[in-house]
């Protein structure tokens, strides 16, 4: 892995100020930003994420602590040099009347071009260049009102791209996208950060995409701290659960995700195999329903093969349903809960 | 790949500019020929060359009367459609103009004021002004223009895009009503003076105001020029725009310093003069297709130019005895384009 550190931050200290009164979301951060390496900034709502990645940025300044780009105070650089260094995507929303993606993607080229903004040969082919890395080649001629939420969210990428910066920062760049398209957007950032030797920093909700596809997670919680790692070992230590800890949410190491209702009432006897019992487990757990070995502590045993979901209830009466959503109608036709109180 | 993306500046815009620069020039041939007394094209060549042939009435006419009036319309058009766009983008809204953030109020009681101050020495708004009298109007138009501008741009940093419009209205009201009141007490025939300047008529500026207007006109236009770049990447919104190296603060100051120069000395001159501002960056966007300043700015220029040479003669009505207001002729034309253009764009921020 890159050792290079562009961006590295020490004793930070974020937040805002009121007149002279200041406020502070996270201090005594200590972090950099690699070359090379994507990094996932994870935390609740209103644990500052949004405040880090623009004070970072140099668009905010920080309470206290240093800030340092290529060694140097980012404070001290002026706005152009710095726009060469770093580009942003954010969450704020693009213009949208009569301007097409090119332009708008054109506008990057605002740190290199001379006093009017003229392209030049390079600038054009760094535009293309930065169209076709995020997959937006054919929306070039577009206007940037007609596109989707998704397609959007790559010209703006594209725009941060053609700023040739060595850092870029982005914040929630997968919001309001599908399942699908964040994952094909999360798969293009992790390419740019390995094939161009990017140092990426994105703030996003989603903890299962980060961490599919972080080299790096930083957590920061809401007291202020940020804990820093790779994705398996925060999900291995314990350190990812307890920093999104909550009453109703229950941290699932085993698939590495979240869920809810962790004390399920009544609890099944699953059995058989296959992708059949797979979902009909993801079923029951949606509904409520935990897993047991025992049939003494068991709502009702279930027994899942292709085609065949055989039932034995607590008063021993067998039942036996075809498909899974002819199971899933049972359970929600409540007939069962007849049989415990037998 | 390549070749498919990378389009030269669309000879579509080529052909635009030249239809809109040659409907200018049709335009104000036009207004020079059409009026009380008509002429015909050769005879304004005749005059406009000095040649020795033409009547010394129709030259008096086309060179005295005419000529400063159609260059006044182009100017003034010009101005306020820059100013137009310039305010449009800097509060990132598009229905921003100088009539309706309240510059041009801000600009009537730099003048109502002058005017008050300068009424005991019997002098009238338009006419006998000296040398640091025209000054002395630009600056003070102008520096109502700047004052209420920095106000709304102040207050809109706090409210959405809507709110702004309506501060903006506001604002004109306030003012409105302290002008109201300076006139109240001002003696009779400056109080008509002051009327006939809110009707707005190119028509008071001679060939004695023209070297105090064109110079302040052309210093506007250039000084907001040196910004095509900047006003890109202030479409994005500030941050983006800080993002790319552009040092907001400074371009903000001196747009907005340029538009109430633009704006001030206009209506310091013309009166009041609404819908132009609007009107012309919004028909270039829909001409243009784009929101580049490089292809805005000389296009608001052109098309400001354009319609304000149009509405001057409208309100002039070849071949009636009588000057309509020119007020109400930019009025009747700009405010159903305007809601033309938002009918079709059907959401407010789609225009922008």
């Amino acid at each position: 892995m890159a050792t290079e550190a562009p961006l590295s931050a020490k004793q930070l200290s974020i937040g805002y100020r009121q007149g002279a009164d200041a406020f502070a979301l996270a201090s005594g951060l200590n972090c950099s930003l690699h070359s090379g390496q994507l990094v996932c900034l994870l935390g609740p709502n209103g644990a500052g994420k949004s405040t880090l990645i623009r004070t970072l940025a140099g668009m905010q300044p920080p309470l206290s602590g240093e800030l340092l780009l290529d060694g140097r105070p980012l404070q001290d650089i002026a706005p152009r040099e710095r726009a060469r260094a770093i580009s942003v995507v954010l969450t704020e929303g693009l213009p949208m009347g009569v301007m097409d993606s090119y332009a708008l993607v054109s506008l990057g080229r605002h740190p290199y071009s001379g006093w009017f903004g003229g392209l030049n040969a390079h600038d054009c082919e760094r535009i293309e260049w930065a169209l076709h890395a995020v997959g937006a080649s054919t929306l070039a001629r577009r206007q940037v009102a007609e596109l989707s939420d998704g397609e959007r969210q790559k010209i703006s990428i594209a725009r941060a791209l053609a700023q040739e910066a060595r850092l870029m920062l982005l914040d929630e760049p997968t919001a309001f996208l599908d399942l699908p398209r964040r994952v094909e957007l999360m798969g293009i950032l992790r390419n740019l950060a390995q094939r161009e030797k990017l140092a990426l920093l994105l703030s996003t909700h989603d903890l299962d995409l980060a961490l599919r596809f972080a080299d790096k997670l930083w957590l920061l919680s809401p007291e202020g701290s940020l804990i820093q790692g790779a994705p398996e070992v925060l999900a291995l230590n314990g350190q990812f659960a307890e920093a999104f800890a909550c009453e109703n949410l229950d941290w699932d190491a085993h698939s590495g995700s979240f869920r809810t209702h962790p004390e399920p009432c009544l609890r099944v006897q699953l059995s058989g195999d296959g992708l059949e019992r797979l979902w009909t487990q993801r079923a029951l757990d949606r509904m409520g329903f935990g897993l047991t070995e025992s049939t003494s502590d068991a709502a009702f045993a279930l027994k899942v093969d292709p085609d065949c979901w055989q039932l034995e209830l607590a008063d021993g009466a067998i039942r036996v349903l075809d498909t899974l959503q002819a199971f899933i109608e049972w359970i929600e036709a409540d007939e069962w809960r007849a049989s415990l109180s037998a | 790949m390549t070749t498919a993306i990378h389009r030269p500046a669309p000879r579509r815009h080529q052909v635009l500019f030249a239809l809109i620069g040659l409907g200018l020039a049709g335009l104000a041939l036009l207004s020079l020929c059409l009026g009380s007394l008509h002429v015909t094209p050769l005879q304004v060549f005749q005059a406009l060359t000095g040649g020795e042939s033409i009547d010394p009435v129709h030259h008096q006419i086309i060179v005295d009367f005419r000529l400063p009036q159609v260059l006044t319309a182009l100017l003034a058009g010009a101005a306020l459609g820059t100013a137009g766009l310039l305010m449009q983008t800097v509060f990132r809204n598009p229905l921003a103009d100088p009539f309706v953030l309240g510059v041009n109020s801000g600009a009537s009681l730099g003048v109502a004021l002058l005017l008050l101050a300068l009424g005991p020495s019997g002098l009238s708004l338009t006419d006998g002004l000296t040398g640091s009298g025209q000054l002395l109007r630009i600056l003070a138009s102008s520096g109502g223009a700047a004052a209420t501008l920095f106000i709304v741009l102040i207050l809109s940093r706090r409210v959405d895009i809507m709110s702004v419009l309506i501060i903006g209205l506001m604002i004109s009201y306030t003012i409105g009503a302290l002008v109201s009141i300076l006139m109240f007490f001002s003696m009779a025939e400056r109080l008509q003076s002051f009327i006939n300047w809110s009707f707005g008529d190119y028509g008071n500026v001679s060939w004695e105001q023209m070297p105090y207007f064109l110079p302040t006109i052309a210093g506007g236009i250039l000084l907001s020029a040196l910004f095509i770049k900047p006003l890109d990447a202030l479409l994005l919104g500030e941050r983006y725009a800080e993002s790319v190296g552009t040092r907001t603060k400074q371009v903000r100051f001196f747009v907005l310093l340029g538009a109430s120069l633009l704006a001030g000395t206009v209506t310091g001159f013309c009166g009041p003069i609404g819908f132009l501002g609007i009107a012309a960056p919004h028909l270039c966007r829909n001409l243009f297709q784009t929101n580049q300043h490089r292809v805005l700015f000389p296009a608001s220029i052109l098309v400001g130019a354009l319609l304000s040479v149009g509405a001057d003669l409208l309100a002039r009505g070849p071949g009636l005895d009588f000057v309509l207001p020119l007020n109400a002729i930019t009025a009747l034309v700009g405010a159903p384009v305007i809601i033309a253009v938002l009918v079709r764009q059907r959401q407010l921020k789609r225009l922008f």
